[in-house]
């Protein structure tokens, strides 16, 4: 437990140092890559909780990552505009309305598709996961107020008091602070009561239900919640990049999410951040020296899920019991 | 005093198949009832209807003086109905402590808490340690429920199934599969818990029915032929012909 805690602390610093790296490397593109890998670790990380601790694969899963994200863009496009939304919310540039809102909007969608979808399972349910998104996709696409397929540019990044948002390094730090909260917020969640009877449920929902479990409203709250991360991740991301897009919730997307949870170690805390870090590192070196980046991508996941039962973080632990 | 366990006239079709057929059955306060018939008799059906894993076609289910035909399983276990399963169905990644914790935790509630340690929830693990050392799995606390042996998967269940406090506790062939030792044991410890709650014992192993029921029902092709004590089912010509003579040959 005590040594958790100090490999976190470590690789918290680690993080923390690479705006000072990138600057002494002249590497400047390195905070932004790794801004990013965090917020789709966050995103993975929320997936996970439902895909890895619940043993519910959503393959929608970006719809609330776009959410997030689309709520953020339409309340910097009414505050530039100077208009409301739906002529009643007025826009803003504050992040600390920004965000909490972009997490109960997703919060919503993920109850309105949880209610709906949770009641089937297996093949069921990833596809009726997969037919929300899609809807979401087609939806955020028809919007030409919000720029249809070109999305929303957010020209500057949203205001946090007393921090200077331009600047890109403040801007990484807040990225990284929120993924580090977020990573602890996840570990609480799988060790609570709630944790434990999700993890009941994916074992074995019959045994629960016979336990006295409603494991509908059980799996509905998860889903909730697991909705609520992905669309903070996404608001982040938008404030990163500085534009939304229908992109961002694209069932590719949904698909990359599930690689990087896969990847990195379903079911494990840390893997989803560590297989958002691997994809993008290799997506982004693999795409300088060509277009098909994703054949290599493919042949590695396929090597990794083959030969180690459980991602990044088997090997990890299988390399640290050979070490011993 | 009412029966704290009433099935009134049950009707189960699936297609053109009667796999219930207009059942009625009670089970009182403290009893043992046992439900025997061979193989295909429909006993599976009525406890996943009496559990309500099935919807019944016609019929009423009472459990504790209160309508539960149509209450989902959920409603039914908080109403005091407990199971075990013909095939032993428990959380194979967790210890056999654990798969115990979990189910007293989820009688005690506050389920919907995901900033507190469960790990931390005293009552719950005191209450899972003591019953644990009473029991014959002491020894095996910590041992992951996958790698149990069968018997102790079964008696892991049954110490579930009781830590729910139960009014009625269905208990579908609890000793399928077990050794001749290892029956003697769910039979000892099914005495031990006649006190704690009324039982509905679907079983094959003819010794532990006649050891332990109170009453017994026999079910073949989805219809009760006969309903008595020990000696008048062990006596009645019907349920030699269809049941237990099939056996002796």
């Amino acid at each position: 437990m005590k040594r958790d805690n100090l490999v976190l602390l470590a690789v918290l610093i680690l993080l923390a140092l690479v705006p000072f790296a990138a600057e002494f490397t002249g590497q400047s593109s390195w905070t932004k890559l790794v801004g990013q890998a965090l917020i789709y670790g966050m995103a993975a990380a929320s997936l996970n909780f439902i895909l890895g601790y619940g043993g519910m694969v959503s393959f929608g899963h970006a719809a609330f990552f776009g959410i997030g994200g689309y709520v953020v863009g339409i309340l910097y496009h009414h505050f530039d505009a100077g208009t409301a939304f739906l002529g009643i919310i007025p826009g803003t540039d504050q992040m600390l309305v920004t965000l909490p809102a972009a997490v109960l909007v997703a919060g919503l969608a993920a109850a309105l598709v949880g209610a709906l979808s949770l009641r089937t399972g297996g093949v069921q349910f990833i596809m009726i996961t997969l037919a929300f998104a899609q809807m979401f996709f087609f939806l955020f696409i028809s919007l030409k107020t919000y720029g249809g397929e070109d999305g929303i540019m957010v020209r500057r990044t949203n205001a946090l008091p007393g921090l200077n948002m331009k600047d890109k390094a403040t801007l990484y730090w807040v990225v990284l602070a929120f993924a580090a909260a977020y990573y602890l917020f996840l570990r609480r969640l799988v060790r609570s009561s709630f944790g434990q009877i999700i993890a009941g449920i994916r074992q074995n929902e019959r045994r629960m239900a016979a336990m006295g479990i409603s494991t509908l409203r059980y799996k509905l709250y998860a889903f909730i919640l697991s909705g609520m991360g992905a669309g903070l991740a996404g608001a982040l991301m938008v404030n990163f990049l500085r534009f939304a897009s229908p992109d961002m919730m694209h069932w590719t997307r949904s698909g990359e999410l599930m690689v990087m949870v896969i990847l990195g170690g379903v079911g494990t805390l840390a893997g989803p951040f560590i297989g958002a870090g691997a994809l993008f590192t290799l997506e982004t070196t693999l795409a300088r020296y060509t277009e098909h980046w994703m054949l290599p991508v493919g042949i590695l996941l396929l090597v990794v899920v083959l030969t180690s039962k459980g991602g990044l973080m088997a090997l990890i632990a299988k390399l640290k019991g050979g070490a011993k | 005093m009412s029966p704290v366990l009433d099935i009134a006239g049950l009707v189960k079709t699936f297609g053109g198949l009667t796999a219930t057929d207009h059942v009625s059955l009670t089970v009182d306060t403290g009893e043992i009832h046992a439900l025997i018939g061979p193989n295909g008799a429909g006993k599976s059906t009525l406890i996943n209807q009496i559990c309500g894993e099935i919807i019944p076609n016609a019929g009423q289910i009472h459990l504790a003086g209160r309508d539960v035909t149509r209450l989902p399983p959920a409603g039914r276990v908080a109403l005091g109905l407990g199971r075990t399963f013909q095939i032993t169905s428990l959380l194979d990644d967790m210890t056999v402590r654990e798969n115990l914790g979990l189910a007293i935790q989820a009688r005690e509630g506050g389920n919907f808490r995901i900033f507190d340690r469960a790990a931390k929830r005293n009552e719950v693990w005191d209450e899972a340690d003591s019953v644990l050392a009473g029991s014959a799995l002491s020894a095996r606390a910590g041992v992951k429920v996958a790698d149990l042996a069968h018997g102790e998967k079964k008696q892991l269940e049954l110490l579930m199934a009781l830590s729910q406090r139960p009014r009625v506790l269905l208990l579908d062939e609890p000793m399928a599969g077990l050794g001749h030792v290892e029956s003697q044991q769910m039979i000892e410890a099914l005495n031990a818990a006649r006190g704690e709650c009324a039982m509905l014992l679907v079983e094959h192993d003819m010794e532990a029915v006649f050891a332990l029921a109170d009453r017994i029902s026999v079910l073949v092709y989805g219809r009760i032929i006969a309903a008595g004590t020990a000696e008048e089912i062990r006596a009645n010509p019907a349920v030699r012909e269809a049941y237990l003579g099939e056996e002796d040959a």
